[in-house]
């Protein structure tokens, strides 16, 4: 299980990366790994506005259709085209090539509501229990 | 985890585990979903020859002289007329005409019958046939001691060869006979459940693991889990049983009416004669997406912006690149028909088509057009 510790985490397997008041989002290797295959990604769309712990892509593997959730409010300044073909590469690389989106950040002060690395580590850990 | 408890397992169990499958429970057993992949395991099996643990399925195993036994009532196929050493497929009917189950009938002599039935059903198909057979008809339940095997592939007959002999090769679809295998006469038959050509294995239980190693040790076999024998199936526009057919349903709702001797009595046939004869308020219809999106059980099927029915079976389909399924609608879509399936923010553009949805299959290679 590959949890990088350069990341921020939700509980519903999604991760962020900050810099400065931007954020890409994805989600993590956990995520990809338990759903299998992924056949297609609905991706947040570029000028929409998305909101902390909401909706803001689907994604599909062969097993089932699965909601995605914004790490972060704020307003996306691009999605990652290139999943449109390759969903799969959200299979082979969740944290580099899997991106899911930009995010322009509205308020930073939510990233205390998502946890570091090794918080999300232990929390992966208490689910396969 | 404390739900896996009152699961059955099968033989290979610790083989599954030892591979790291997936393991999940289906039809009451613990059953491998994948091994290395969903997606790859399908194209495995679509280019060489997949190996496919079916040991949940049921078998009886019959002794009945049809003048005197009244099996013949009980399914849909014509015994009969089925000569010894072919396999037919077709259903178990209630009363009303609702599918008990559906099955394949091996006859394997002039009075003898091996029945193979759906793992979660093997009980009620078994009290089904119990409480109709007269006593002139011998039933055993088999399923506890016998296991199967599925060898599914266009490579499939070049790896079991290599085991049972050139003698594979002469087994034309749907007929079987008896090879010596591992110091055991089993029944192979040219049947399965994936569109290519292949076979189904009948080994006793202990030999299974043996059985599954040996063909295993050639690496154009891999194993393949239940995902991508549903994948598989339903680009073939199989139904599976508890998901797209059940005793509400009616073979001809389903569109497998082909699958009926209407020249035989049995059990249901005058349900449904008159379900022939005056229509049905529903019936089975294929599509496919227009992107790589998947319909999924129980999305709603929209037509002309009505509800018209819900998805029974749906996937992405790994041949066709975009999503694919079946389900009931209440009146007629033409073929080329645009419907939407839909579920929550879900909305996916889809057209009626005919089935199978892939159409190069190998099941029939080498045989007479």
């Amino acid at each position: 299980m590959i949890i990088p510790e350069d990341l921020l985490y939700t509980r519903e397997h999604e991760w962020a990366k900050i810099d400065g008041d931007r954020a890409i989002m994805g989600i993590t290797d956990f995520a990809q790994s338990s759903l299998g295959d992924i056949t297609f990604i609905d991706l947040p769309k570029p000028g929409a506005k998305v909101e902390q712990s909401k909706w803001c892509a689907t994604v599909e593997s062969v097993k089932a259709a699965s909601d995605v959730y914004a790490p972060l409010s704020g307003e996306v300044l691009k999605a990652n085209t290139e999943l449109t073909n390759h969903p799969e590469l959200v299979n082979k690389s969740a944290y580099e090539t899997g991106w899911f989106a930009e995010i322009k950040c509205s308020d930073l002060g939510e990233k205390n509501k998502l946890m570091n690395s090794a918080q999300y580590k232990e929390y992966v850990q208490g689910l396969s229990k | 985890m404390i739900e896996n408890l009152a699961l059955a397992e099968t033989p290979l169990v610790n083989k599954h585990k030892e591979l790291s499958a997936k393991l999940a429970p289906f039809g009451g057993w613990l059953m491998p979903i994948q091994y290395s992949g969903i997606i790859e395991e399908h194209s495995w099996v679509r280019k060489n020859c997949g190996l496919f643990d079916i040991c949940h399925m049921g078998e009886f195993m019959i002794q009945a002289d049809l003048a005197k036994s009244n099996l013949g009532n009980l399914v849909t196929i014509d015994l009969a007329g089925m000569p010894p050493g072919s396999c037919r497929y077709g259903f178990m009917l209630n009363e009303q005409a609702g599918i008990i189950d559906d099955l394949l009938v091996y006859r394997i002599a002039a009075a003898e019958w091996m029945f193979v039935v759906n793992a979660a059903t093997t009980d009620g198909d078994f009290a089904h046939l119990k409480k109709h057979l007269t006593a002139e008809t011998t039933l055993k339940n088999a399923s506890q001691s016998l296991g199967k095997l599925d060898l599914q592939g266009p490579l499939s007959a070049d790896v079991l060869e290599e085991l049972a002999g050139p003698g594979i090769r002469q087994l034309r679809y749907y007929t079987f006979a008896y090879f010596e295998l591992l110091g055991e006469k089993i029944i192979i038959s040219r049947t399965g459940y994936t569109g290519e050509l292949g076979y189904e294995l009948y080994m006793p239980n202990n030999k299974i693991p043996q059985l599954w190693d040996k063909l295993l040790s050639d690496k154009r076999a891999r194993p393949i889990g239940l995902g991508a024998r549903d994948t598989l199936r339903l680009e073939m526009g199989y139904s599976l049983y508890g998901q797209d057919i059940d005793k509400n349903i009616t073979p001809l709702e389903a569109g497998l009416g082909h699958f009926i001797d209407w020249n035989k009595e049995f059990i249901g046939k005058a349900a449904l004669l008159k379900q022939k004869q005056n229509g049905s308020s529903r019936r089975m219809i294929c599509f496919v997406a227009d992107s790589r999106r998947s319909p999924r059980h129980n999305y709603r099927i929209v037509y002309k912006g009505r509800e018209a029915g819900a998805v029974t079976s749906g996937s992405f389909s790994p041949s066709l690149g975009a999503g694919i399924g079946m389900g009931y609608v209440g009146n007629e879509i033409a073929i080329g028909g645009q419907i939407v399936l839909s579920e929550g923010t879900i909305s996916i553009n889809a057209k009626v088509t005919d089935k199978p949805f892939y159409k190069n299959g190998s099941a029939k290679s080498g045989e007479i057009k």
